[in-house]
């Protein structure tokens, strides 16, 4: 099959050739990133989820992450998730904002420290 | 007003990843009087909304997302003891290096510069740049209006949205709304191809089905007060559209991803001459326009895909804006860089003769490339030349000429794009 490598901006168009479900040759790549990320994307592809979610007492929503990439497949299900997350400010860069998301052992971060609005 | 004028060694215009690289690079260069000047809030420019990841890959090696990218320059910045001045809005710069300022904290504030760092990004085009008949109803937003809103004010624009234009902001919201709940209909781009980066079609429209619809273009805006649907359409290969081929789409969003242009009032202001295919200034292989003691880096000079590009290219700036207010910044005779076949906006567009540092060029190709080099000329000699699978211009080519190559240069230099 044809698929274009997402690993950076380049955007390689590469050929993979399956047999039996299993990745036999990688072709069109111009690193080995982009021969890992064919083999994973026909076999088990992932994505890192970005959101937004609402902080009480904070001065804007939190921005977060998935600390890596989690099954493409569950990326509606991690947003059902983070949206029944209760959190207030202040919030720090890189504290866990949701453990273990969708069983898959990893977690959701914060991506910037939101401090308290005082008014 | 006091009257009073305050001396600055390097100032900075801007506090986003282009300010903070500059900054940063002239405090470690030496500058003792360096201040930035923000007119928002917070430091971080654009990266603040751009809670995506994909940043850094090239210059941290790793994967981030806009405000992660941003906080590492800003808390190096502040290690650094550098002067940041939020909410201050510039008023005017002008040929002297006279910079006026106005904050609610500070009042009104004059600046005299021995050197100036240009960093104040670019605006997205507007709906009225476009022309587009139809109503003047509700709901139709520029992309990155809508991401500020959606990201940073913790709204959302509407339930069901067309995006108008492929341009990786257009692409980054139509998941990001998709995401948040809304329905993206479809992504409409007039061209043949898409401005955004591969890995945004695939990621932000691919994994969520949204369709592309290339040589297509909206042609009709419905709806009193809000938006109620518009009307695409199919072009010819003049971007006209096809009789025939409209179709009606109800929603109530219509995003606006349509194109960035470098936001160069103050430039203008100080007398700085801009160059017709960037629409940023003019600039020597210093990074200095054509004012002396002025430069310019990042967005404000010539629209970039990638932020790693803007850090190293304001980290020069930074320095030799540091170098001109210490009267140690080579200037001279210089020659120009001019745009030959295929290529658009090659930057800087002058290279200073003698002075022998290597110097990236960085450009659009005109068109979609296969298998095809980008090449560097002075006279009949080749100073450099760079091969790809595909150039697009969606993707910015960098091509560096060596230190050697750059010290041979005796007369104009042309790039051009090169079929084989």
């Amino acid at each position: 099959m044809e698929i274009t490598c997402i690993n950076c901006p380049m955007g390689c168009r590469m050929r993979v050739e399956v047999e039996d479900g299993r990745v036999v040759s990688v072709s069109g790549n111009a690193c080995g990133r982009g021969s890992l990320y064919a083999r994973q994307e026909c076999v088990d592809p992932r994505r890192t989820v970005t959101a937004v979610i609402p902080l009480e007492g904070g001065a804007s929503p939190l921005s977060v992450k998935t600390s890596a990439p989690i099954p493409k497949r569950l990326i509606a299900q991690c947003m059902s998730e983070l949206a029944e997350v209760k959190l207030s400010a202040p919030v720090q860069m890189g504290s866990v904002v949701l453990e273990n998301v969708c069983g898959t052992g990893i977690d959701v971060v914060a991506t910037k420290s939101v401090g308290k609005v005082i008014i | 007003m006091s009257g009073e004028i305050r001396q600055a060694d390097v100032l900075v215009i801007g506090a986003g990843p282009a300010g903070l690289a500059a900054a940063i690079a002239a405090r470690e260069a030496g500058v003792e009087r360096l201040i930035v000047l923000e007119r928002e809030s917070e430091p971080g420019g654009v990266l603040r909304q751009c809670i995506h990841n994909g940043f850094g890959l090239h210059r941290f090696r790793e994967e981030l997302t806009g405000p992660e990218y941003a906080s590492r320059d800003v808390e190096r910045a502040r290690a650094l003891g550098i002067e940041l001045w939020t909410d201050t809005t510039v008023l005017s710069v002008d040929g002297e290096r006279t910079v006026t300022c106005v904050s609610a904290a500070r009042g009104l504030t004059v600046f005299s510069a021995r050197a100036i760092v240009l960093a104040m990004g670019c605006r997205e085009r507007p709906r009225g740049a476009l022309g587009t008949p139809g109503t003047r109803c509700a709901g139709i937003y520029t992309a990155g209006t809508a991401q500020r809103f959606v990201n940073l004010e913790g709204g959302m624009p509407g339930k069901r949205a067309v995006i108008l234009g492929s341009g990786d902001i257009g692409l980054i919201m139509a998941r990001r709304m998709t995401l948040q709940g809304a329905k993206v209909l479809a992504c409409v781009e007039i061209m043949p191809y898409s401005s955004g980066l591969n890995r945004n079609i695939v990621q932000c429209l691919d994994d969520y089905g949204i369709p592309l619809l290339l040589s297509h273009t909206v042609v009709g805006i419905h709806g009193r007060e809000r938006l109620t649907g518009v009307t695409i359409a199919q072009v010819d290969a003049q971007r006209r559209p096809i009789p025939g081929t409209e179709q009606e789409l109800d929603c109530d969003t219509l995003l606006l991803s349509v194109g960035l242009i470098p936001e160069n009032e103050l430039s203008v202001g100080a007398g700085v001459r801009l160059c017709a295919q960037t629409a940023g200034p003019e600039v020597d292989d210093a990074l200095q326009t054509s004012v002396p003691g002025i430069f310019a880096c990042g967005n404000v000079l010539h629209v970039h895909d990638l932020v790693d590009h803007v850090s190293s290219e304001a980290a020069r700036a930074g320095r030799m804006a540091a170098a001109f207010a210490a009267g140690e910044l080579a200037g001279g005779e210089s020659v120009p860089v001019l745009d030959g076949d295929g290529v658009r906006g090659a930057t800087p567009q002058r290279i200073r003769r003698g002075v022998g540092e290597a110097v990236t060029l960085m450009l659009r190709p005109a068109g979609v490339y296969r298998g095809a080099a980008c090449v560097v000329t002075c006279g009949e000699r080749e100073l450099a030349r760079k091969r790809a699978p595909i150039f697009t211009p969606g993707e910015m080519v960098a091509l560096t000429l060596s230190a050697d190559a750059a010290a041979s240069i005796d007369g104009p230099v042309t790039v051009r794009m090169e079929r084989s």
